[in-house]
């Protein structure tokens, strides 16, 4: 039995996430695969063989993964599965955008269905994923020959360091052609990705404004080392871009510590971060549902709690 | 130009689900039923499109029971021109779903299929990369901006980090984000005039379709609750008990 791992990368280095999906993948018991595609990804490749728990990596290398898009990439995991003739049992990939993107083109090609999102896996072909915003959680069987699964991050540990392991070379499946990037803009910031960081400092509509938003949260997160996300409102309201949110259809985020400032506790945003170990809340409205997932709740006006945060830390 | 757009009929996003106390599922017996938020999206991009004169028609899709007659009236109620409702009983999952709307993509050549990029009950996400996968077209998911020009389409998606823009050739698939704009409310003239707008209805055996589901589900459960804790009277004993207590500053 081998489980293949889709790698995200941006050819410079391997996201974090594909980090946790090894280890779900390792949960499944059998040879854990990576396989990295890029063009010029020498460094994801090297980091990849280093990671512990992993049997093999296979490298391929062709200007048609440069932008990672799903056309190519999903005809080459295609190409990949078939070359090993019914030894995979498993394709995963980390439920982020990428992996998102990916793996149902993989499954649709495959002929067979996507188990989205697991947060638990029972056995080899049993799993459980939330549905309904996380208000429910469902445990499903496959009965395919091969089971294509996007993995939640946040369930699983990140894979540590170990040995180094072999490297194999695949031949590319070639350009489709079918997409072209014309461009990204990437929010640059000096702060920590909100997927992998270990405090969280979230806004939401009592922030007033995107000035505000800045004015008052930014120094808290500088001073704890935190990354700024925000609720669905927050963003709505165009205080910030849309990678800030938090929520169900925004990132789902489980850090140590969890800071919800002038955030009601929407049961969309809830299901992006109750699984925070430690959530604290401060709003005005003791009313606010936040309170309820809290671990610990502070009743008062943001713009005089918070710098007195700031000064306190 | 014609533009494809399934829509999925769920439960309304402001319904607080229940989980059925026999594990089966959730209930959804007298429970208010709407389009799918985000295939709303996709009705306005498709009807925006063709207000603009770069689309000649909108045709709306909808895969389920015969209650789903509702949610293309609605589709059509927005602006979409005709419907087609694929009518089954037997529970679908996406790649069903994908198989289903190909047939339909087969026979109709829309030039763009517009979908939600993921349906709020089953939380899947996968039947528009799906669907794009076994056309062998390309795919634009997670859209925040969409223009159409001879034979190509320009789409910003939000990914991890902010935002990426790509040049597909059409036919192609799109999917949408929350972003891409704010449907409008239908008004009560158009919602009368949907009533008349031609509505086909087909079976998946009409398509030469197996819809039979590849999953099983074994169980349904309500995830823990979260209990409130404590409320702390002021921020110094808010930094005293993160510094003592959680030991997570």
């Amino acid at each position: 039995m081998t489980i293949l791992v889709v790698a995200e990368h941006d050819n410079a280095s391997l996201k974090g996430a594909t980090l946790n999906t090894i280890s779900a993948a390792a949960k499944l018991g059998g040879d854990v695969v990576v396989l990295v595609a890029g063009a010029g990804a020498v460094a994801a490749v090297e980091a990849a063989a280093k990671v512990a728990g992993v049997a093999k990596v296979l490298s391929v290398d062709s200007a048609a993964f440069a932008d990672l898009g799903a056309e190519n990439l999903a005809a080459q995991v295609l190409a990949v599965v078939k070359a090993a003739g019914g030894a995979i049992s498993h394709v995963l990939a980390p439920a982020t955008t990428f992996g998102k993107n990916v793996l149902p083109r993989v499954a649709a090609l495959l002929d067979v269905a996507q188990i989205s999102e697991i947060v638990a896996i029972e056995s080899a072909d049993t799993f459980v994923r939330p549905i309904y915003a996380g208000n429910a959680l469902a445990t499903v069987k496959s009965a395919d020959p091969v089971k294509v699964i996007t993995v939640r991050t946040t369930a699983f540990e990140a894979a540590g360091e170990g040995g180094a392991v072999a490297v194999e070379q695949v031949a590319a499946a070639g350009d489709l052609g079918l997409s072209k990037l014309v461009g990204r803009e990437l929010t640059k910031s000096a702060r920590p990705e909100l997927g992998a960081a270990k405090i969280i400092v979230s806004g939401g509509r009592g922030m007033g404004s995107g000035e505000n938003y800045q004015k008052v949260l930014e120094p808290l997160a500088d001073k704890i080392g935190a990354a700024l996300g925000a609720s669905r409102a927050a963003v709505d309201a165009g205080y910030v871009p849309n990678d800030y949110q938090v929520g169900q259809t925004g990132k789902i985020v489980a850090p140590q510590l969890y800071i919800a400032v002038g955030i009601s506790g929407a049961i969309q945003h809830l299901a992006g971060m109750k699984d925070s170990k430690v959530i604290v809340a401060i709003n005005k409205d003791p009313e606010a549902p936040i309170f309820q997932v809290a671990d610990y709740g502070l009743v008062a006006d943001l713009f005089e709690a918070v710098p007195q945060l700031v000064a306190a830390v | 130009m014609k533009i494809l757009v399934p829509v999925k009929r769920v439960v309304d996003y402001n319904v607080k689900v229940r989980v059925k106390s026999d594990g089966s599922g959730v209930d959804t017996a007298n429970v208010k039923m709407s389009m799918n938020p985000f295939d709303e999206i996709a009705v306005e991009e498709a009807v925006r499109l063709k207000e603009a004169g770069v689309a000649t028609e909108v045709v709306a899709v909808s895969c389920g029971v015969g209650a789903c007659q509702e949610t293309l009236r609605t589709a059509m109620a927005i602006g979409a021109d005709r419907g087609i409702l694929v009518e089954t009983d037997v529970d679908l999952q996406p790649l069903a779903v994908a198989k289903l709307l190909k047939a339909l993509c087969d026979k109709e050549q829309p030039q763009v299929v517009i979908c939600g990029k993921q349906a709020i009950d089953d939380d899947a996400n996968q039947t528009g990369q799906m669907l794009s996968a076994l056309m062998g077209w390309p795919q634009a998911t997670f859209a925040s901006k969409v223009a159409v020009s001879a034979g190509k389409a320009t789409v910003t998606r939000e990914i991890d980090g902010g935002l990426e823009t790509l040049e597909i050739s059409l036919p192609a698939v799109v999917s949408t984000d929350l972003r891409l704009n704010e449907p409008r409310y239908a008004t009560l003239p158009n919602i009368m005039k949907a009533k008349k707008k031609p509505l086909e209805t087909v079976k998946p055996a009409d398509l030469g379709v197996d819809v039979t589901p590849r999953l099983t589900t074994i169980k349904v459960a309500e995830p823990a609750k979260r209990s409130a804790g404590v409320m702390v009277a002021d921020v110094a004993q808010l930094v005293e008990k993160l510094k003592n207590e959680a030991k997570v500053l």
